[in-house]
C-alpha cells in the first residue's frame, strides 16, 4: 500500500468518527494555540520595549551632575551642578567611543502664539542633540551651529506643541512664538516620536539653542551646565566603553582622587534596555513552557484515544489483516491517524493562536510580532507529538493476532 | 505452476496449542487435497478442530508440523507480511458475522482488499462495482451496512471476497447469523460461484447446509473422520423457496 493510500485509509477512519477526532485534536489545538499566542505576546512585548528604548535615542548615555548635601540631607543627582561646558567639550573631543554629546537645559514655560498658548518644556540644546536622540525634522529645518553661535532666537517645536498652538495640519514655520515674553521664530517642527517608557510625551517640548536659552530664558551659572548631557556612543557595543571613557575624563577634570565617589552619574540606557529585554525574554520562555506542557497533555490525549480506538476496532484490524493488510500497513494507518490528528490540530491551533495574538496586540497596543519560524516549529512539534504518542497504539494494533482480533467481541 | 496442482494440499498437518504448561493438540495429522473448482464442506462439532483447520487453510495460522501448500505455494516459513500478501492475492474470506466496516458504504467495503492489493482508482472502483453486481447488489452501492438486511450484508461480504479474484473462497459459517430463508439464498449464491469454476471451502456445523456441497469432510477430535463425494449435488430449490412458509 503506498503512502497516499495509507493517508486516505487513515482519513476515512478519522472521518467515520468525526466528533471524537475533533475532540482528540482539541487538546493539540489548544496547546498549539496557547504556544503561539504566548510567544506572540512575549515577542510583541519585547518589540514594544525595543521601540520605546529606540525612541529615547541611539546607544544613549545620560551624564548628570552630582549631588548636594545640605544639613545632612542628600539631594538627588543633578541637584548640584558639577558639569561644565568645558567637560562637554572634553567629552566631545577626547572620548573615542563617543559620537555625539549635547547638553540639555530644561525649564517649564508658557509658549504663546498669535491666538493660542501652551505650557510645555522648553529645552536649550545644540544641533547634536537631535542626532543623539535620532530625531528627524518633519517640517522646516533644525537650528544649526551658526544659530547657536549667534544665540539666534529660533525655535523648533515638538509635534504636540505645534498641534496645540496652530492646530493639526497647519505649518507653523515662519510664525513667531513668545517664550517668557521673548519672541522666537519657528524654523521647524520635529517628527512625532511618541512616548517614553514611563508614558511621558516626547513631542510636548520646544527646542531652542542652548546659548539663546541661557541668554534669554534662564540665566544663572555661566560655566556650569544646569542640566544633563546626552551622549551617543559610536555603536551599541561601545556604550560600556563610552561610559568608562566619559567617567574617566570627568574624574580627571574634576580632580577626584582614587577611592572618592564620583560627583556625577553616567547612566547607560542600553543596559537598561537590555535588562528590560531580558525580562520580557524570560517571561516569553516561561509562558511558552507552560503552553508547551498543555501541548504535551494534548499528546497524551491522543495516545489515550488511539489506544481506545485500537481496542474498539480490534475486529476491524483483524478483518483488514485477513484480507491482506500487512502488519506494517496497520502500523502505518494508525500512525498516520495520530499524525493527522496532531498536525491537523496544530494547523487549526496556529490559526487560533494567531487570531488570539492579533486581538491581544490590538487590545494592548503592541506591535503584532510573530516569527514564521515559531509557526513552523509548533506545527512540526505537534506532528512529532502525534508520532511519538501514536507509535505505541499503532504498534499494539500491528501486533494483533488476526484470529484473536476477528473473534474479539 | 501447473493447472493440475491442487488448490489446497495438507499433508499430516498437526497443530498444538500451548496453554500454560499443557500442550493441547487441536489437529492430530490432517491430510486433505482440494482440487480447483471443488465445492467442499468441512463439518464438525465445536472443539473438533475445524476452526483451527480453517485458520491454517486461510493462512491466518501456521501448522506446528506437516506440510501445507496453497495453490502450489508452500506456506511454511513465510513472514507475517508475506502471508498477508498471499491471503490478499489467493483467498477470499466470508465470515459468520460479516465483518463489514461500519459507517462505510458497500462499494468502499468491497474495495478494501484491492486497496491492500495496490489496485488504483478507477480500476478499483470498477471491479468493486462488478463484484457487487455479481452478488445482485448493483442497486445498493452506496448503502451503509446498517441500511442493509443480514442477507444483503453477507452478500456485500461475498462481493468483498470475490473482488480480488481469489483462487479459493473460504466461508466460515456464512449462514450462522442468517434466518433459514436468507441462508438458502447465500448458499445458492456460493453454489453458483462454485459452478462458475471458483473453489469454495465452506465450514459449517449444520448438515442442512453441508448437503449442498459436492464433497463433505467431517472433522472430529483433530482428525478427518470421513471424506465423501456425492454425485449429483442437489441444487438449492430456489423456486420452491418462494412457497415455503
Amino acid at each position: 500500500m503506498n503512502p497516499l493510500q495509507t493517508f486516505r485509509v487513515a482519513l476515512r477512519a478519522l472521518w467515520r468518527n468525526k466528533l471524537r477526532s475533533f475532540l482528540t485534536a482539541l487538546g493539540i489545538i489548544i496547546g498549539v494555540g496557547a504556544v503561539i499566542a504566548m510567544v506572540a505576546i512575549g515577542q510583541g512585548a519585547r518589540a514594544k520595549v525595543e521601540q520605546t528604548f529606540a525612541a529615547m535615542g541611539t546607544n544613549l548615555l545620560i551624564v548628570m551632575s552630582g549631588t548636594t548635601t545640605a544639613g545632612g540631607a542628600h539631594g538627588g543627582f543633578g541637584s548640584m551642578p558639577t558639569l561644565t561646558w568645558g567637560d562637554l567639550k572634553a567629552i566631545q573631543t577626547e572620548a573615542p567611543a563617543v559620537r555625539y554629546a549635547a547638553a540639555s537645559l530644561r525649564t517649564a514655560a508658557q509658549v504663546l502664539s498669535d491666538d493660542g498658548n501652551w505650557t510645555t518644556s522648553v529645552i536649550g540644546t545644540s544641533p547634536d542633540y537631535f542626532q543623539v536622540r535620532a530625531w528627524p525634522i518633519a517640517d522646516g529645518r533644525l537650528f544649526d551651529e551658526s544659530d547657536e553661535d549667534a544665540a539666534a532666537k529660533v525655535a523648533v517645536l515638538g509635534r504636540t506643541v505645534a498641534d496645540q498652538l496652530y492646530g493639526p495640519g497647519i505649518s507653523p514655520v515662519g510664525q513667531t512664538v513668545r517664550i517668557s515674553s521673548v519672541p522666537f521664530e519657528v524654523v521647524g517642527v520635529l517628527a512625532r516620536k511618541g512616548q517614553s517608557p514611563m508614558g511621558q510625551d516626547y513631542d510636548d517640548a520646544v527646542f531652542v539653542p542652548d546659548t539663546t536659552f541661557r541668554a534669554k530664558i534662564q540665566g544663572g551659572l555661566v560655566n556650569y551646565i544646569a542640566g544633563v548631557v546626552f551622549v551617543s556612543a559610536i555603536s551599541a557595543d561601545a556604550t560600556a566603553r563610552a561610559q568608562a571613557e566619559v567617567a574617566g575624563i570627568l574624574r580627571e577634570r574634576h580632580h577626584i582622587p582614587e577611592g572618592t565617589a564620583d560627583d556625577f552619574d553616567v547612566r547607560n540606557l542600553a543596559e537598561l534596555a537590555s535588562a528590560s529585554e531580558q525580562g520580557t525574554r524570560t517571561l516569553t520562555a516561561l509562558l511558552a513552557s507552560i503552553a508547551a506542557v498543555s501541548l504535551l497533555v494534548g499528546g497524551i490525549g491522543i495516545m489515550n484515544i488511539m489506544l481506545v480506538s485500537v481496542t474498539e476496532r480490534t475486529r476491524e484490524i483483524g478483518l483488514r489483516m485477513a484480507i491482506g493488510a500487512r502488519p506494517r500497513d496497520v502500523l502505518a494507518q494508525f500512525l498516520v491517524e495520530a499524525l493527522v490528528l496532531a498536525s491537523g490540530g496544530g494547523v487549526i491551533g496556529v490559526g487560533l493562536g494567531v487570531g488570539l495574538a492579533h486581538w491581544l496586540a490590538g487590545k494592548f497596543d503592541w506591535p503584532f510580532a510573530l516569527q514564521p519560524a515559531v509557526i513552523l516549529l509548533s506545527v512540526g512539534f505537534s506532528g512529532l507529538v502525534g508520532v511519538v504518542f501514536g507509535l505505541y497504539p499503532a504498534r499494539k494494533a500491528s501486533r494483533l493476532d488476526p484470529i484473536e482480533a476477528l473473534r474479539y467481541e | 505452476m501447473a493447472g493440475a496442482a491442487p488448490i489446497v494440499l495438507l499433508e499430516e498437518v498437526v497443530k498444538v496449542y500451548r496453554l500454560g504448561d499443557v500442550d493441547v493438540p487441536a489437529l492430530r495429522g490432517v491430510s486433505i487435497s482440494v482440487a480447483a473448482g471443488e465445492f467442499v464442506a468441512i463439518m464438525g462439532a465445536s472443539g473438533s478442530g475445524k476452526s483451527t483447520l480453517m485458520n491454517i487453510i486461510g493462512c491466518l495460522d501456521r501448522p506446528t508440523s506437516g506440510r501445507y501448500a496453497l495453490a502450489g505455494q508452500e506456506v511454511a516459513g513465510l513472514s507475517k507480511g508475506r502471508l498477508a500478501e498471499l491471503r490478499n492475492r489467493t483467498l477470499g474470506f466470508v465470515f459468520q458475522n460479516f465483518n463489514l466496516l461500519p459507517r462505510t458504504d458497500a462499494l468502499d467495503n468491497v474495495e478494501l482488499p484491492l486497496v491492500y492489493g495496490g489496485v488504483h482508482g478507477r480500476e478499483r472502483r470498477e471491479r468493486a462495482r462488478e463484484a457487487l453486481e455479481q452478488v445482485g447488489l448493483g442497486g445498493r452501492l452506496h448503502h451503509h451496512p446498517n441500511q442493509l438486511s443480514g442477507g444483503q450484508q453477507q452478500r456485500v461480504a461475498i462481493a468483498r471476497a470475490l473482488v480480488g479474484r481469489p483462487k479459493l473462497l473460504l466461508a466460515d459459517e456464512p449462514t450462522g447469523n442468517l434466518d433459514s430463508r436468507t441462508s438458502v439464498e447465500v448458499i445458492a449464491l456460493l453454489q453458483s460461484l462454485g459452478r462458475s469454476g471458483l473453489t469454495v471451502l465452506l465450514v459449517t456445523h449444520e448438515p442442512d447446509i453441508a448437503r449442498h456441497a459436492e464433497r463433505v469432510v467431517v472433522v472430529r477430535d483433530g482428525r478427518v473422520q470421513s471424506d465423501e463425494r456425492r454425485v449429483p449435488v442437489p441444487a438449492v430449490p430456489l423456486e420452491a423457496e418462494e412457497a415455503a412458509p
